[in-house]
């Protein structure tokens, strides 16, 4: 478990729009990366390529190599379905399958692919799913009720639950604590320094203090006007983004004199 | 209170306006929706009223010589036989030309099927009918010879076959195409409601087309699916034109590719211009056993929808 990612001169395109403009970085495993930049910077769109759910968007396709482990995910016979089992996701806003109950949502990855697993393994993966989201307590006594009856922050635990119950190798997070009250936003970060023994998580995030609490590197993306391509500007350890930057256009952004 | 101080202050006279607005309108969607309870008790008084004489009639004198009850249970079975046909048909090619149309055709095939589709519900049933008795029931023929040749000891298919193809197979298939666009239309319209949200949740966790769907969509579209399963049933239950045409009727038979077989509403069509007396009110009974099963069909249908509440999704 848990791989390095390495990209190499990627471009993403929605149709003929250039989002993203030849990014190049390396993740290295067990460790969690922010990505941040203003909106529109194309943050979200480059950490959907690194498990290739942008090609959901019609038009969207990407140049370029990503390389998980040296293997690329953009070769050719590559499957996004294997992909995106090996790259987990959770999003912006906690998104719970509203007709299953909790234990089936934790399943819910595990089942797919026609895989099948007995109900005693069922049992153990699911407490395992949910301690590892810091959510058995909260739930175990109810695991057969629906999970959209979870508050925000349960439900967002439960998405989590989820992406390492499929024990992937990467985790990727669209600002997983925007819809979030900042109780429950703790509890992600918490999460998010205990998972990152087990898995290379990067996350996307608008919180700046967020960044720098949860992550070992921070990558500011930015991006000159309306039109123009989003772009990699800056990439190195927290601390030095966020107290030397290298760059003028990082010190401005972190220091809030953006714009 | 606040209205009450806003009435006072001069100048506000357009939210005095608003709210003159607001009484009209609640006023006219009172009456609205009082009305729809007075057509419904209406009918339903007329068709009863109407109908006591044939429950209080002698059992001989009424068509058959045996009672009402006599009379009407094989329509019942007819018109019920005919809906589970179309049913049948209809919902699994409805669905998935509904799915095709919504998650994977590309845009530019999806829009021109869905026209087509919505068009089929624009043909009177009088066309289909003729469609069916000129057209499809000849061309079905050789099928039931050979149905009746291969599968002849399941009671449905028990021969001979029907020489012109008027038979009680022929007209579901009628039904089931009339039937088809309310389906489809109406499951694409919630397929495409999907929150993009629960698509792509089952999509990151490595799930193929098929399985998102299945995870994702069909949990999400089941109650509509199953309001536009009953809406259809409701019209097939009802279709009264197109059976009146296609099917060559007689006495409730278990064979579905012989002539035989009568559904309600074609009866009631077939022998109504002639009726008069008893004969009249036997039909008029006929009728309102026909809008008790529909009445029955539908709170069925709301008692599966309110069954998954918990799970559907709005909360």
């Amino acid at each position: 478990m848990s791989k390095r990612i390495d990209v190499e001169h990627l471009n993403v395109y929605y149709g003929d729009f250039l989002a993203v403009q030849d990014v190049s970085m390396n993740i290295e495993p067990r460790s969690v990366t922010a990505f941040i930049g203003p909106s529109g910077c194309g943050k979200s769109t480059f950490l959907r390529t690194l498990n290739r759910m942008h090609e959901v968007i019609p038009g969207a396709y990407a140049e370029g190599k990503v390389l998980l482990d040296g293997d690329d995910l953009y070769g050719k016979g590559v499957d996004p379905v294997t992909v995106r089992s090996m790259v987990g996701m959770v999003f912006q806003r906690p998104n719970p399958f509203p007709t299953m109950s909790i234990r089936d949502n934790v399943l819910a990855g595990v089942k797919l692919n026609n895989k099948r697993i007995s109900s005693s393994e069922a049992d153990e993966l699911v407490e395992s799913s949910l301690r590892g989201a810091n959510l058995w307590n909260e739930v175990k006594d109810r695991l057969n009720k629906p999970g959209s009856g979870l508050s925000g922050g349960q439900q967002q635990r439960l998405c989590i639950a989820r992406a390492i119950a499929v024990k992937p190798e990467v985790i990727l997070m669209d600002e997983p604590c925007s819809a979030l009250d900042p109780i429950s936003t703790l509890a992600i970060e918490d999460l998010i320094n205990e998972i990152k023994t087990d898995y290379t998580v990067v996350i996307v995030t608008h919180n700046m203090q967020q960044a720098s609490r949860v992550s070992d590197k921070t990558a500011f993306f930015n991006i000159e006007g309306t039109g123009k391509p989003g772009r990699l500007i800056e990439y190195a350890p927290t601390s030095e983004i966020f107290n030397t930057p290298q760059k003028k256009e990082t010190e401005d952004y972190v220091s809030g004199r953006f714009g | 209170m606040s209205t009450t101080v806003s009435t006072e202050k001069p100048g506000t006279s357009s939210s005095a306006a608003g709210r003159a607005g607001d009484s009209v309108f609640s006023g006219l969607s009172l009456a609205a929706g009082i009305l729809i309870l007075v057509v419904l008790a209406a009918v339903a008084m007329f068709l009863f009223l109407q109908a006591v004489p044939t429950f209080t009639a002698a059992p001989g004198d009424v068509t058959g010589g045996k009672g009402f009850f006599a009379y009407i249970w094989p329509l019942v079975v007819g018109t019920l036989i005919a809906a589970l046909i179309a049913l049948l048909i209809a919902t699994p090619v409805g669905i998935l030309v509904a799915l095709y149309i919504s998650h994977y055709a590309p845009a530019r095939v999806a829009k021109p099927v869905g026209y087509v589709i919505d068009l089929l519900a624009a043909i009177p049933s009088v066309i289909y009918g003729a469609w069916g008795a000129t057209v499809l029931a000849p061309a079905l023929v050789p099928l039931y010879t050979w149905l009746t040749g291969y599968l002849g000891f399941i009671p449905f298919f028990g021969g001979p076959a029907s020489q012109t193809g008027k038979t009680m197979l022929t007209a579901g298939v009628v039904l089931a195409i009339m039937i088809l666009p309310i389906i489809t239309s109406m499951s694409r319209e919630i397929f495409t409601q999907t929150p993009k949200l629960h698509e792509e949740a089952a999509l990151a966790l490595g799930a193929t087309r098929w399985e998102m769907i299945r995870m994702s969509v069909l949990p999400f579209a089941r109650p509509g699916i199953i309001s536009s399963i009953m809406l259809a049933l409701g019209r097939a239950l009802g279709e009264t034109m197109a059976v009146a045409l296609v099917l060559s009727t007689g006495p409730l038979i278990p064979s579905l590719i012989k002539s035989g077989n009568q559904t309600i509403a074609a009866e009631i069509a077939l022998n109504f211009p002639e009726a008069y007396g008893l004969r009249m009110s036997e039909l008029i009974a006929a009728g309102l056993v026909l809008f008790l099963i529909t009445l029955v069909v539908n709170m069925i249908a709301r008692a599966i929808i309110a069954r998954y509440k918990e799970f559907s999704g709005a909360n």
